[in-house]
Order: structure tokens, then C-alpha cells, then sequence
């Protein structure tokens, strides 16, 4: 039992070895994500001795849970649009011949590789009252008074949506291209008609796709921040705007902590449900 | 399979509809930047480069503009050792502990980055590590780790590893054999993985509301902050230069990744 068996030494090392050279990227995580995160956890139930006033106070006072509703609200709209919009071009972009697919991935692309910040602005600029949107809708006699399209839940529907539409098409893309088009065709050649074929075939091969997506916008829309800030005009506060004014303006950092806890513990339910039909990484791989 | 003419024009349509829709601010800024008018009309009445001269005439916003790029340059420069070791390790040793270390790593994209900047925010007011170049350079090698290491375990699954391990047997050192022999295969990964490391380092905002100032005070916050005051057109013409430099970065790192695969 003394000697070794030299492959096990061996193997022991090349794991030390591994380990080592994860140990900085990892120690950076630890470092900027999980202390700090176990720091606001340990914050929102410490002041000045254990309390859980903080926790109370989300669901007995009316800001908050009011604000949790918004949320959730606006993510659900949130999703179900970019589903609405996205399976059409994934399904346009998985079909269609060179070079229509890549022009179809690039008009994806191009604004998801956009500063959200520089896509914020661009639809402050379209949608406020004498703004783009409101000069040709009125040009067209199709309105005679400005609409108000930003600084409220709409501007912010509107922006969100367009920030997180590739979130949803990229998923969606990449499982529909593994679908085979035999499937189809045989579905044809049994006499199904297209819409039969697509509805009891494609579809169903394509979830995959729809939950990750569905997923991946829900939990952004969750935590969305600078969107909200920019397009709500103040009144659409959401979670993440919340936290922010608890810290920034009222110096509040037991209620930011605990509000911040709450939306982290159900973007982690939300992955872990999922995560049981879908691997994560695949899933984070699209962002 | 055929499909009649009418149900195909009405999908074309749609999918031509969200296309321009994804498409319309990025179409509206550039002709924006370009207006000579500070009145958000469109089209603009005439074209002029006021907002670009106002931009590179500005003290404030050249500060950012250098802060930001300075900023992506030490991101880039940490994040991207950083994040090939972790990746050689994870797709060299298929453990348990490793995959849940790769887990860990993924963290920045999985916590809302609200979330992790207040944290942030605590942690670093406590270590003096408010409105620091150091402070907000870790906070962005965070966030761009999860991108290199993406990237290039991707291009680590590409490559056939027996060609390290013939380099080594023949006399190379692991680190020399890394270097010479499965760098150069997987260089186009690394360098994808830098390049959005660097974007993501840029565009950072959130992080930077809370932790940057002061003479170490972003071009995103600087932007945020005169966007939450008044519609600034400097801003279009920042968009569009922002915009560009970006498009031009995705496209040189993916036409690297093309000709590796």
C-alpha cells in the first residue's frame, strides 16, 4: 500500500496544476461578486444586532411591493413581446438562403453590440413629443397630438424590448438550425399541410430555443437598470431603481441590501428551475 | 415545400418589420450626430459637424473618452491571462470541483450587475476604493472574464490537444508547449474573447454610476448623467462614434474566429 500508483500521482498533480491556473480568474469572482454580495446579504439582516426589518418592511410597505409588481409585470410583457417578435426572424434567419440569413443576423447583431446606453438615447430622441416618431405619425395625419410615448411604462417597454430582442433570437436561431428540414418534408410528404407540419413538428423542437430565451429576458429584464432610469420618466420604478435610490439618495443600506437579496433569490429560483430542463451554460453561452 | 405566395409575403413583412425596428436607432443617431440644429428635428435642416467639434472640444468629455479607453486597455490587459488560464484548466481537467469553479466564473452574468455594483459599492467604501483607477479596473476585469473564458473554451473544444501533449513528450515544457504549440491555434478565440472584454469594459455603466468620479469618472457616466439632465445632441455624435468603433471591433474579431474554424 506504500508505492503510489504513479498515473494517480500524476493525475493528483495535473489537478493541482488546473486549480492553480483557475485561481486568479476565479479569486476575482470571489473577490468582486461574492463578497460583496455575501456582504449585502449579511447587511440586510445586521443593524445593529440581527433584524429582519428590512425584509418586513419590502412586503408590509407599499413602495415596495408595488414596485415588485411593476417588475415582474414589465418583464413578463417584456418576454412574451420579444417571443412575439423573435421566432419570426429566428425562424426567417434559419431558413433563408445567403445572403439574406446573414443579413438577417447582422441587423441582430449590430444592435446588440450598441453601447445600451447609445440605444436608450437613440429612442429618447425617436419617441419624445416632438420627437421622430411623433413628426411622421403627424405628417400622416394619422395623429393631431403628440403621443406620450417615453417617460412612462410604454418608453420603457418599447427600449427594453429592442435591448433584449437578440437575447431572444439568438437562442432561438442556434436551436431551430439543428432542426432537420427532412422532418418537414416528411411531414409533408405524409400529407400534412404546412401549418400542421410547423405546429406538431417544428414547434416542438424549437422549445428548447423559446425557454432559454424566454428565460434569459425574463431574469435581464429583472435586474434592468440604466433603460428604466432613462425612458421611465421617474415613474416607472422598478427593482434595480429601488435599490439604486436607497443607496444614492437615502443613504438606506439595510433596505437597498434586502431588496437587492429578494431580486437576486428569484433570478436564482428562476435559473434553477430552468437550469433543470436546460443546462446552464448552454444557456449563458447566448449572452 | 410550397407554400402559398400570400402567407410568405405577410412573414416577409413581419420579419422585415422587426428588422427595421431593431435597426432605427442606430439608423437615426448617425444622421442626428450630423444636424446642424440643436432641435431634435428629423430629417435634420442642415448638416454641420457642431457636435463633433463640441465633443472633441470638451475638457469633460475627453477626460472620459481617455478614462474609458484606458480603462478597456487594463481590463483587457488582466482579464484576458487571466481568463485562458482559467480556461485551459477547465476544459484540461473535466472534475467535479472544476466545473463547479466554472460555475463561479460564470457569476458576473448570472447576479443582476445592480446588484453586484451596490456590493461593490459597500466593499469598496469601506476599502477606500471609491473613485479609484484600481477600483474600477477590477470591477471590470469581473465582468469581462466571463467573455474570454467563453471564448476560448470554445476554441479549446476545436483543438486536438494530442498536439500539446506530442510537444511536451518530445521534450517542451508545458508553458512553452502552451505557448507555442496551442496559442498560435486558438489565438483567434483569445483575441475574440479580449475584444469583447474591452467592448463590455466601455460600455460599462452601472458600475460606474456608483464607483467612479471625481478625475476617474467614465464616458458612460459622464453620458448618463447628461442624459438624465437634458437631451444633449453632443451625445449623438458620441453614439455614432461609440457605435462605429464597436461594429469595427466585432468585425475584425469575428473574421479572426472565421478563418480559424
Amino acid at each position: 500500500m506504500s508505492a503510489i500508483d504513479p498515473s494517480l500521482a500524476h493525475q493528483r498533480r495535473e489537478q493541482v496544476l488546473m486549480t492553480l491556473l483557475a485561481a486568479p480568474a476565479v479569486l476575482v469572482i470571489v473577490a468582486l461578486v461574492v463578497i460583496p454580495v455575501g456582504w449585502l446579504a449579511a447587511q440586510s439582516i445586521y443593524d445593529n444586532g440581527f433584524t429582519l426589518e428590512h425584509y418586513r418592511r419590502i412586503f408590509t410597505e407599499e413602495v415596495y411591493w408595488r414596485s415588485f409588481a411593476l417588475t415582474f409585470r414589465l418583464a413578463l410583457t417584456v418576454t412574451l413581446l420579444t417571443l412575439l417578435l423573435g421566432y419570426p426572424v429566428a425562424y426567417a434567419a434559419a431558413h433563408a438562403k445567403r445572403p439574406w440569413n446573414v443579413l438577417i443576423l447582422a441587423c441582430v447583431m449590430l444592435p446588440f453590440w450598441t453601447s445600451v446606453l447609445v440605444r436608450a438615447y437613440a429612442w429618447l430622441v425617436l419617441l419624445q413629443r416632438t420627437g421622430v416618431a411623433n413628426q411622421l405619425l403627424e405628417r400622416f395625419g394619422l395623429i393631431t397630438e403628440p403621443l406620450a410615448m417615453v417617460h412612462n411604462e410604454l418608453g420603457t417597454v418599447i427600449a427594453t424590448v429592442h435591448i433584449l430582442l437578440p437575447f431572444m433570437v439568438l437562442p432561438l436561431y442556434s436551436t431551430m438550425q439543428k432542426i432537420p428540414r427532412d422532418l418537414m418534408l416528411a411531414g409533408a410528404s405524409l400529407g400534412g399541410g404546412p401549418l400542421y407540419s410547423f405546429l406538431r413538428i417544428f414547434l416542438p423542437l424549437s422549445l428548447p430555443g423559446v425557454v432559454a430565451g424566454l428565460t434569459l429576458v425574463f431574469v435581464l429584464t429583472l435586474g434592468f437598470y440604466i433603460t428604466p432610469e432613462l425612458l421611465g420618466g421617474g415613474r416607472t420604478v422598478m427593482i434595480s431603481m429601488v435599490v439604486s435610490r436607497n443607496v444614492e439618495l437615502y443613504a438606506q443600506w439595510g433596505a437597498a441590501s434586502a431588496v437587492g437579496v429578494v431580486l437576486l433569490a428569484c433570478v436564482l429560483a428562476i435559473f434553477a428551475a430552468v437550469g433543470r430542463i436546460i443546462p446552464l451554460d448552454k444557456m449563458l453561452g447566448q449572452k | 415545400m410550397k407554400t402559398s405566395l400570400l402567407p410568405r409575403l405577410a412573414f416577409g413583412l413581419v420579419v422585415g418589420l422587426v428588422l427595421i425596428y431593431l435597426m432605427l436607432p442606430v439608423l437615426i443617431i448617425v444622421p442626428m450626430s450630423f444636424s446642424s440644429t440643436r432641435f431634435l428635428t428629423f430629417p435634420p435642416p442642415a448638416l454641420s459637424l457642431r457636435w463633433y467639434q463640441e465633443y472633441f472640444g470638451n475638457p469633460n468629455w475627453m477626460q472620459g473618452t481617455r478614462m474609458s479607453l484606458m480603462l478597456g486597455v487594463l481590463t483587457v490587459l488582466i482579464a484576458t491571462p487571466l481568463g485562458t488560464a482559467a480556461a485551459y484548466a477547465i476544459s484540461n481537467a473535466q472534475n467535479r470541483l472544476m466545473r463547479s469553479l466554472h460555475m463561479v466564473l460564470m457569476l458576473p452574468l448570472i447576479v443582476p450587475i445592480i446588484i453586484v455594483a451596490i456590493g461593490i459599492f459597500f466593499v469598496y467604501a469601506k476599502l477606500g476604493l471609491i473613485q479609484t483607477l484600481t477600483g474600477l479596473v477590477l470591477a471590470n476585469v469581473m465582468l469581462g472574464l466571463p467573455y474570454v473564458i467563453t471564448s476560448v473554451v470554445a476554441g479549446l473544444q476545436s483543438f486536438d490537444k494530442t498536439q500539446e501533449m506530442v510537444a511536451r513528450s518530445l521534450g517542451m515544457n508545458r508553458l512553452r508547449a502552451f505557448l507555442t504549440v496551442t496559442l498560435p491555434q486558438i489565438k483567434a478565440s483569445v483575441f475574440a474573447g479580449a475584444v469583447f472584454a474591452f467592448i463590455s469594459a466601455i460600455d460599462e455603466t452601472i458600475i460606474a454610476l456608483f464607483v467612479s468620479g471625481g478625475q476617474y469618472q467614465t464616458l458612460t457616466k459622464r453620458m448618463f448623467t447628461a442624459l438624465r439632465d437634458e437631451i444633449d445632441p453632443t451625445i449623438a455624435s458620441i453614439s455614432t462614434l461609440l457605435t462605429a468603433a464597436s461594429f469595427l471591433l466585432v468585425l475584425l474579431a469575428m473574421s479572426g474566429q472565421k478563418k480559424e474554424a
